[in-house]
């Protein structure tokens, strides 16, 4: 059941990447972002905007510093998710 | 070599600007000659990117100021003030800002950076929320690193998205904190501060806002945004520079907050730096005394400005979206503005070259500000050189060929 939450979860951050970046891209788990997508800090931030605006969150930048691929990215906002 | 590795990308495009002409970033004037003009390469050229808006840096009293103070007091304080003692003129200079502002307290730091540092890290720590403008000066970001608060960010200038984030916090422990700037660096345009007030009452946050590039330039008094909204009242506080319209450099924060002072033995940034020396301080209480006092220098400052802006537009260029001293033309990609910049330099115009990330929306801008100083002849003169430059680099169209008689 959590790997499905977090598999939809990526998907979503997919699509936000896509939405910032104006690229179709592919992403599962294990993308690193800075690396495999080529996000700057700033696309980062705008990609992180779109799944805010999503998801009905915000997502602290402090915890942004522990986020190196999508999969770390996908359960940060699960885990923000269960706390709202 | 293996250290310095990790910015390959940032070498690589750095090597690329310098490619195509002068270093932006390694600008060498060989002599300063007034607030508006220096020499480079042996070419005099008009300074329209200093952010010197009051242009005080040669006024004569608060050059002698300084020299008097360097004579009677040395070059330097080598110390910080908790370790070394404060000499009288830091503390003359902190109720000189208390009295401008109306305001209880105030403290001076060594720079406007370490202001917001210093503030921001010391306001919110753990379990505290700061609540930052997504375009905030990078002293905003590090200073909320700095503090180990949660940092959440709203779009820029959009209090129904600041309204959005604070409701979701309502019932999260923690103080919260929104952080917003009087006029932003980068495209010149100011906060939405009544609306933002609104929000702080509504959420029961505090409210800082930094008001760097908008002191000695809004207000009736100059002191600001928070002045000319008519919200000063429910700014808790105020973080600015003397790096801008005091011409000279330092940074300060002042507030009613009750055990303002404590700040002075929590702050490290405050504890750990060398205060600032002397000269500096002599010069800029006499600037500050300007700053209010001289009541020409705003209607100057303000009407460049405008000259600026509204020749800019009537080109054609894509501007900010008010005549404030910081006029930022927008280019559509690195290369243009690259090689504008150039010409213009060539032409004996110095301006900014702001880049991604540091510039919204990703778009690389040339930044100009203007000072009360320039003469509306130099402002003339500067959107002659705009206009030749802009319709040779192709974003101004070029003349349509007329039938010449």
């Amino acid at each position: 059941m959590a790997e499905l939450v977090v598999d939809l979860t990526v998907r979503e951050i997919g699509r936000a990447a896509e939405a910032v970046l104006g690229q179709s891209v592919s992403v599962s788990e294990g993308t690193d972002i800075a690396r495999d997508l080529s996000v700057d800090s700033l696309a980062l931030m705008n990609i992180v905007m779109e799944l805010e605006d999503k998801f009905d969150l915000s997502i602290p930048l402090d915890r942004m510093a522990d986020v190196q691929t999508v999969g770390d990215l996908a359960r940060l906002i699960d885990d923000l998710r269960v706390k709202v | 070599m293996s250290l310095l590795q990790k910015h390959l990308a940032q070498t690589q495009a750095y090597s690329g600007i310098r490619e195509i002409g002068a270093d932006p970033f390694a600008v060498r004037f060989s002599a300063v000659l007034s607030p508006t003009e220096a020499e480079l390469d042996g070419r005099r050229v008009i300074l329209l990117g200093t952010n010197n808006y009051l242009g005080l840096t040669f006024d004569a009293d608060c050059v002698e100021a300084s020299i008097d103070a360097v004579r009677r007091w040395g070059t330097g304080t080598t110390g910080s003030r908790i370790a070394n003692g404060s000499f009288g003129s830091h503390v003359a200079m902190e109720k000189a800002l208390a009295r401008f502002y109306g305001r209880s307290h105030a403290m001076v730091f060594t720079t406007g950076y370490q202001a917001n540092l210093g503030v921001l890290s010391a306001l919110a720590g753990r379990g505290d929320h700061l609540i930052l403008d997504a375009d905030s000066h990078a002293s905003i970001y590090d200073g909320a690193r700095l503090g180990h608060a949660e940092v959440i960010r709203f779009r820029h200038n959009d209090t129904d998205d600041l309204y959005k984030r604070l409701r979701r916090l309502q019932d999260v422990p923690g103080d919260k904190l929104i952080v917003v700037e009087g006029i932003y660096s980068m495209m010149g345009d100011a906060a939405p501060l009544k609306e933002i007030v609104d929000v702080k009452r509504q959420t029961g946050a505090y409210l800082l806002v930094d008001e760097a590039h908008s002191m000695g330039v809004l207000g009736e008094r100059g002191r600001g945004l928070a002045e000319e909204a008519g919200v000063e009242a429910d700014v808790d506080f105020i973080v600015g520079t003397f790096s801008k319209s005091l011409g000279a450099i330092g940074g300060f924060c002042v507030s009613d907050a009750d055990d303002f002072d404590i700040l002075r033995v929590v702050s490290r940034p405050y504890m750990f730096t060398a205060s600032l020396p002397p000269g500096v301080v002599a010069s800029t209480l006499k600037a500050l005394e300007l700053a209010e006092n001289d009541r020409t220098l705003r209607p100057r400052l303000q009407a460049n400005a405008e000259r600026l802006y509204d020749g800019l537009n009537a080109l054609g260029f894509v501007t900010g979206p008010r005549a404030s001293p910081i006029v930022a033309v927008v280019m559509p990609d690195m290369t243009t503005a690259l090689g504008m910049w150039n010409a213009l330099l060539e032409g004996g115009v110095y301006l900014n070259l702001a880049l991604p990330p540091a510039t919204p929306n990703n778009r690389p801008l040339l930044r100009t500000s203007v000072s009360a100083a320039h003469t509306p002849k130099q402002i003339d003169q500067v959107l002659a050189v705009f206009e030749w430059v802009g319709r040779e680099a192709g974003v101004l169209p070029r003349r349509s060929q007329r039938a010449s008689g």
